[in-house]
């Protein structure tokens, strides 16, 4: 019976979510779509932290190239059609991610997260000290993409429900992608390579390649969560791009328990939670934000991941008493 | 003779230290060569250099007569040189069967095949299946690997090496730590093996080497001492010299 807890509260959430513009006020709406572009950018990050054993410290240059791109993509007056503007960016990102890895990949350990964060701070620079994108005030988005297909118009981004459900299928999408490539013989040496990169190598796998090609994809969803985030607030700025993006990604994924796509989920549930509850409490809650993540960091070594297993264990071991 | 892997005067410098310094020997196929010497004598390096996890300062490395000594370790095993470790090199959070389908799935890699589960591919199962079966893990299969007895962990990296078709087969210490009966299941192992591959034995079990060994060089100081067959070795002074004081008796 305890076997089918886990399948049915994920239902229960999984119908929450769909259903929440139904009962939600706008805000709340706006706030849970805003936590579901950082899962999906969580989850792409833990293709390669948690999956590929590389610490990335530079991936919100990815998020923030692909909002960037909607920007630059969408003319002063009118839309540029979604199904032009979402690939484009992405790729954007993709693109950047692949040349930026040609380097990065070349280095280990502490060398990758530090090359990382150097490469990231240069495309913030790029945004922050250039007119590209309005320079460090960022720019505003016209109109947001027009989703209309040979004359149909199946939903309107403008209108904030429907763009909740564009981010929710944008979602749902990024997880079940990274959960058929993660079982193929892609991901499989992925995950291998995290165990063990040198045995890889001696059985005949150009491992540099492998995690160039995790380091692409994973550039490539960022793109897709940054593209979802200009278009709910329809507002880019450098800051988007910032070290401190990158950061608060590794925390989700940590939060979460690295090597997890639905604690990817979890993680950007809980960090955003606590950031809007802690920051209306105090004006001190970047020292309560801190403490509960050493906490989680110290007691639940696996993140939110490993709850329902302990859970399991607890109710497992009590069940002789009861 | 059909000489499949040959190093020719492979010398590896460290700073001032010379770790090898014109080695030179050739694996047949069928025929069981053993690398053997007193701590220290740079047999991991003249190993590293024929697997390709360590470049030689100079000197030559041949495949059936092509030069691979600039070959990194993963192109080396794509042309079928498989090595196994002197510490157990596993993935040990796979179990024993996904340790070996991921070396045989190296065969034929299909990268971009995003969409197919590994899990399913039956060229890479069958090759896992015999190669686990081979190397005397069968009904382990399904065991995690990192759980496997120590002996068990040592078949598994054997059976990984073999997993890959690889046609030499250098292994590296296989019976270390291993008791009495895992060692004698070990040379059974090896003995089956030498009659399709090309085999390295690098050992310090002075015993199973002569059970097993055609052909045995003595490295010293990075220098070969001397190379034959194991009778002429226990036969030959220095060889006995260089033994003496390390603790290591050569009776058979």
């Amino acid at each position: 019976m305890r076997r089918r807890v886990i399948p049915g509260v994920n239902f229960l959430l999984l119908v929450l979510l769909l259903t929440l513009p139904w009962f939600a006020p706008p805000y709340y709406v706006e706030l849970i779509a805003k936590i579901l572009v950082f899962a999906i950018f969580a989850m792409s990050l833990d293709l390669l932290i948690g999956f590929t054993g590389l610490v990335s410290f530079g991936h919100a240059a990815f998020f923030g190239i692909a909002a960037y791109s909607l920007v630059l993509l969408t003319p002063h007056a009118g839309a540029v059609s979604l199904w032009i503007a979402l690939p484009v960016a992405a790729l954007a990102a993709a693109i950047a991610a692949f040349v930026i890895g040609l380097f990065v990949l070349r280095t280990r350990g502490v060398y990758f997260i530090m090359v990382t964060l150097a490469f990231a701070q240069m495309v913030f620079s790029l945004f922050h000290d250039t007119k590209i994108g309005g320079g460090s005030d960022g720019v505003f988005l016209n109109s947001r993409p027009d989703a209309s297909l040979f004359g149909f118009t199946p939903f309107d981004l403008a209108n904030g429900v429907h763009a909740y459900y564009f981010v929710v299928a944008m979602l749902a999408l990024t997880f079940l992608l990274l959960e058929r490539v993660l079982r193929s013989p892609f991901g499989r040496v992925l995950v291998g390579i995290r165990s063990n990169e040198h045995r890889m190598q001696s059985l005949g796998y150009a491992t540099y390649r492998y995690k160039l090609g995790a380091f692409t994809l994973a550039g490539a969803l960022a793109g897709v969560a940054g593209f979802c985030y200009a278009v709910l607030f329809a507002f880019v700025n450098p800051e988007l791009l910032s070290w401190h993006r990158s950061g608060d990604a590794i925390l989700m994924v940590i939060l979460g328990g690295m090597g997890s796509l639905g604690g990817a989920i979890a993680g950007a549930f809980a960090f955003v939670s606590m950031q809007e509850f802690f920051s209306q409490a105090t004006k001190h809650w970047l020292l309560l934000m801190g403490t509960a993540i050493v906490l989680t960091v110290l007691f639940l070594p696996g993140g939110l991941a490993a709850v329902p297993d302990r859970i399991r264990r607890a109710l497992t071991r009590e069940r002789p008493h009861g | 003779m059909d000489e499949i892997l040959v190093a020719e005067k492979l010398t590896r410098r460290f700073g001032g230290l010379a770790a090898n310094q014109d080695v030179s020997l050739s694996l047949q196929r069928s025929q069981l060569h053993a690398l053997v010497g007193p701590n220290g004598a740079g047999k991991s390096t003249c190993i590293n250099m024929l697997s390709g996890d360590m470049t030689p300062t100079s000197g030559r490395v041949l495949l059936g007569g092509r030069d691979i000594t600039r070959l990194t370790s993963y192109q080396r095993s794509m042309i079928g040189i498989g090595r196994s470790y002197q510490r157990t090199n596993i993935f040990p959070k796979f179990t024993a069967f996904e340790n070996c389908r991921l070396a045989a799935q190296s065969r034929r890699q299909r990268a971009w095949r995003l969409f197919t589960d590994a899990a399913q591919l039956a060229d890479a199962r069958e090759q896992a299946a015999t190669a686990l079966q081979r190397a005397g893990l069968a009904g382990r299969e399904e065991i995690i690997a990192g759980t496997l007895s120590h002996g068990e962990q040592r078949q598994l990296e054997i059976a990984m090496v073999l997993a890959t078709d690889a046609t030499v087969l250098l292994l590296d210490e296989p019976l270390a730590g291993m008791g009495a009966e895992e060692s004698a299941q070990m040379v059974e192992l090896l003995r089956a093996l030498r009659a399709d591959h090309a085999i390295l034995l690098v050992e310090h079990d002075m015993d199973a080497v002569f059970a097993v060994a055609d052909v045995i060089t003595v490295l010293v100081t990075g220098q070969v001492l001397a190379s034959g067959e194991p009778e002429m070795i226990r036969a030959n002074r220095e060889v006995q010299q260089a033994y003496l004081g390390q603790d290591e008796v050569l009776h058979g």
